[in-house]
């Protein structure tokens, strides 16, 4: 049996869901190519921010050798959709986000909120606004993250 | 939007389950027209992968919010995949009529 992929950390979705190809001689009906989440996420680290591969890795919480190999196959990928014309399709993969835990003082309860750009406006229980963000540390003992 | 709650019965005077996957019920509540269904958890006697067969099971009903008394760590992943939100609990004398009186009350 193989090994349990390790998953990967994205700091947010994709701005889109793929690309498709346009000209004369593009195959419409060719099968697309998929690029999974965390491909994605290491070619945008790399060649968009700019980062270094072990600077990366950290940020996805992989090795710098599996960066490497996500990022290896991330190229090889958009490489193959751009020299054969072929759609990408952005999807799948091995990952968890970067997704923050909030207290709520009324009730009690512990919550996440999925997309970081979305400010977090009231406890989704209560509907009380008096929340507060948890720390990393709080989260180990607890166990949830 | 729906609701799931993890449930020790299939009255909402039961308490929450504190585990997730191998909670007996599942309490689906129907935030916007106030209609509710529990049903049974259909992997609650599973030895292995019960909560990610249920987040399966969940996701597939359009469930976008979860609320129990706690979550295993394979669960979570799966969770963010879907965008399914967590609500975690820590109180297990809470009754289920005592949580959907709360989510009324927003």
């Amino acid at each position: 049996m193989p090994r349990i992929k390790t998953p990967r950390k994205l700091s947010g979705l994709p701005a889109i869901k793929g690309f498709r190809p346009y000209g004369p001689d593009i195959d419409k009906q060719a099968t697309a190519i998929v690029l999974h989440f965390e491909e994605y996420e290491a070619f945008k680290l790399c060649d968009y921010e700019g980062l270094n591969h072990s600077a990366a890795a950290r940020l996805m919480q992989v090795s710098r050798p599996t960066f490497t190999r996500i990022y290896a196959s991330a190229r090889n990928k958009i490489a193959q959709a751009f020299a054969q014309g072929l759609a990408i399709e952005v999807e799948g993969g091995t990952v968890y986000f970067d997704s923050n835990w909030f207290q709520c003082n009324f009730c009690g309860c512990y919550f996440n909120q999925l997309d970081p750009a979305q400010p977090v406006e009231a406890c989704p229980l209560c509907g009380k606004k008096h929340f507060q963000q948890m720390e990393e540390a709080e989260l180990t003992n607890m166990q949830i993250n | 939007m729906k609701i799931a709650i993890a449930s020790q019965g299939n009255t909402l005077n039961h308490n929450i389950d504190l585990q997730f996957g191998h909670c007996a019920f599942f309490v689906i509540y129907d935030k916007d027209s106030g209609g509710m269904e529990i049903s049974v958890n259909p992997f609650r006697d599973s030895p292995k992968k019960a909560g990610l067969q249920a987040v399966k099971w969940l996701a597939s009903q359009n469930i976008k919010t979860l609320i129990a008394g706690d979550f295993g760590p394979k669960v979570q992943p799966l969770l963010d995949q879907l965008s399914i939100q967590l609500i975690v609990l820590k109180k297990p004398d809470t009754r289920i009529q005592d949580i959907i009186n709360l989510l009324n009350q927003q």
